[in-house]
């Protein structure tokens, strides 16, 4: 009986892993065409193109797999796979309501930062792996993006970590309340902007660069290898909203039926930080590498610690 | 002293506010195009206006219009009288691989035979069927639309009085006349 709830879980994890990124993924067709007052995809599947990354995913079924003769050959071909099997871990950890997660785990926020950084590593395998000094040098900037982003990252954990005295992640959601909005904010946008940056999203895409480094650390990959690293860009964005709904907007906390409805008012923050995610992309320019380097050092971190400052004296004041 | 970040909110507005406004695609092949009158689709012939001066060909800069004809005499009509000759056209070919739609030609037409035509689907997958000869050109003359009068009581397009046989008034060189139509 156990283990067929626990196969059910997991089953739940892997359909929702797989139809929620292509979910996000359409939207950000429609919502960015509509932004630059296009149409965006209009024929696949008949309606409004809805099955356009269907027809996309037939497509890149179809090519042919081409690995370079220069190419790390057990690197080039895992990379891949390490880019997007830690978002499927994450997914598993990520509360869906009172009842909790597909596993509850008591080191939740360690958890999921730890393994989302592991994805980072997949991009910077590539960029090694392909034996190409384009993809080179995109790897070592992915490099260098998760150096500086990681801290801000784990910072504005740590804050939300400490105002709710738990690391869980179930525990945080139960311990959240509406005015940590304001009392978290700061922190809410550190994680959100280094999420970002985390994910190689524009206005941080710098290690992608399309029109200079010729799509990084991706330049040699081909056929279903490139779409599992699209599908990994995707899936992270859902975790990555997930995981910003549940620390810092009250994850499965709904106006009412929380027990019910859990999953939706969880699933209903993520597509609107996913939104936010496509609406940032649309707007802003790519950042220059130096420029990228100076706003997580120079602003993410120092207000990451501003928010840990806060938290930490707000905390022993109510103590 | 303006804040920091103002830009980016900005920013942020107009994207948003592009979103919720229509877009500016047109769907072409689902959906045709409107085009204005004298869109420079594809040229026209009207034959029955066409005295074969050569104008159009010797003014086109790079020689995509062809023309033949040869000279006819028409018997005297009294007795007594002159015979009179005319031109008689026997090819007006116009081959749309060379030409770049520039309307000189249209231009250079003292007798408005040719015109513009907004229809552009013509395409060919072999060269050759580019050149379009005076038949095919003839019925383009179909699909041409007079465009509308920019001011009221305006001498009518030449589209309207090519083809109804009315000459449109031309004036005489010198001192402009003063009075349309006059």
């Amino acid at each position: 009986m156990t283990a067929a709830i626990v196969v059910g879980k997991l089953a739940g994890c892997l359909v929702a892993f797989l139809t929620i990124p292509l979910l996000v993924g359409q939207t950000e067709h429609k919502v960015m065409a509509h932004m630059q007052s296009r149409l965006g995809p209009m024929y696949a599947g008949g309606f409004h193109g809805w099955a356009q990354l269907i027809a996309d995913g037939v497509k890149f079924a179809q090519k042919e797999s081409v690995r370079p003769a220069a190419a790390d050959k057990p690197v080039f071909d895992l990379a891949p796979v390490v880019a997007l099997l830690p978002y499927l871990l994450v997914l598993i950890a990520i509360p869906v309501g009172p009842y909790g997660a597909a596993h509850d785990l008591d080191a939740g926020i360690f958890f999921a930062l730890a393994i989302v950084s592991v994805a980072v590593l997949g991009p910077l395998m590539a960029g090694w792996g392909s034996g190409n000094k384009y993809s080179l040098l995109g790897g070592l900037r992915v490099g260098a993006q998760l150096m500086a982003y990681e801290l801000p990252l784990v910072l504005a954990g740590a804050s939300v970590a400490m105002a709710a005295g738990t690391i869980s992640l179930a525990g945080i959601t139960t311990a959240w309340h509406w005015w940590w909005l304001p009392y978290q904010g700061i922190g809410a946008v550190v994680f959100f902007v280094a999420a970002l940056a985390e994910l190689r999203r524009p206005p941080f895409d710098m290690p992608v660069a399309d029109s200079e480094l010729v799509f990084g650390p991706f330049t040699e990959y081909t056929g279903l290898r490139f779409a599992l690293f699209l599908l990994a860009e995707y899936a992270g964005i859902v975790v990555f909203s997930a995981l910003v709904a549940v620390l810092f907007l009250g994850g499965w906390r709904g106006p009412f039926a929380d027990a019910q409805l859990g999953w939706l008012w969880l699933l209903i923050k993520t597509m609107a930080l996913a939104f936010v995610v496509i609406w940032l992309r649309v707007t802003y320019p790519r950042l220059r590498e130096d420029q990228l380097q100076k706003f997580a050092w120079g602003l993410l971190v120092p207000l990451a610690l501003l928010q840990l400052l806060i938290t930490g004296v707000v905390q022993v004041a109510r103590a | 002293m303006t804040m920091p970040g103002r830009g980016l909110v900005a920013g942020l507005a107009v994207t948003l506010r592009t979103l919720r406004r229509r877009s500016v695609t047109r769907e072409y092949p689902d959906v045709k195009p409107d085009l204005p009158p004298r869109s420079r689709g594809v040229i026209a012939l009207l034959e029955e206006n066409c005295t074969v001066c050569m104008l159009c060909a010797r003014e086109c800069p790079d020689w995509c219009i062809y023309i033949d004809s040869h000279k006819e005499t028409i018997p005297p009509t009294t007795e007594g009288g002159r015979a009179r000759s005319r031109n008689v056209l026997d090819r007006f070919a116009i081959d749309y691989a060379l030409c770049m739609w520039c309307g000189i030609c249209i231009e250079a037409c003292p007798f408005d035979a040719l015109f513009w035509s907004p229809e552009f689907e013509y395409a060919e997958t072999d060269i050759l069927g580019l050149t379009h000869e005076r038949e095919r050109l003839a019925e383009w003359t179909a699909t041409v639309p007079p465009p509308p009068a920019v001011v009221d009581n305006a001498e009518p397009p030449k589209e309207i009085a090519a083809a109804s046989g009315e000459r449109p008034v031309r004036r005489t060189p010198g001192p402009r006349a003063t009075e349309a139509g006059g």
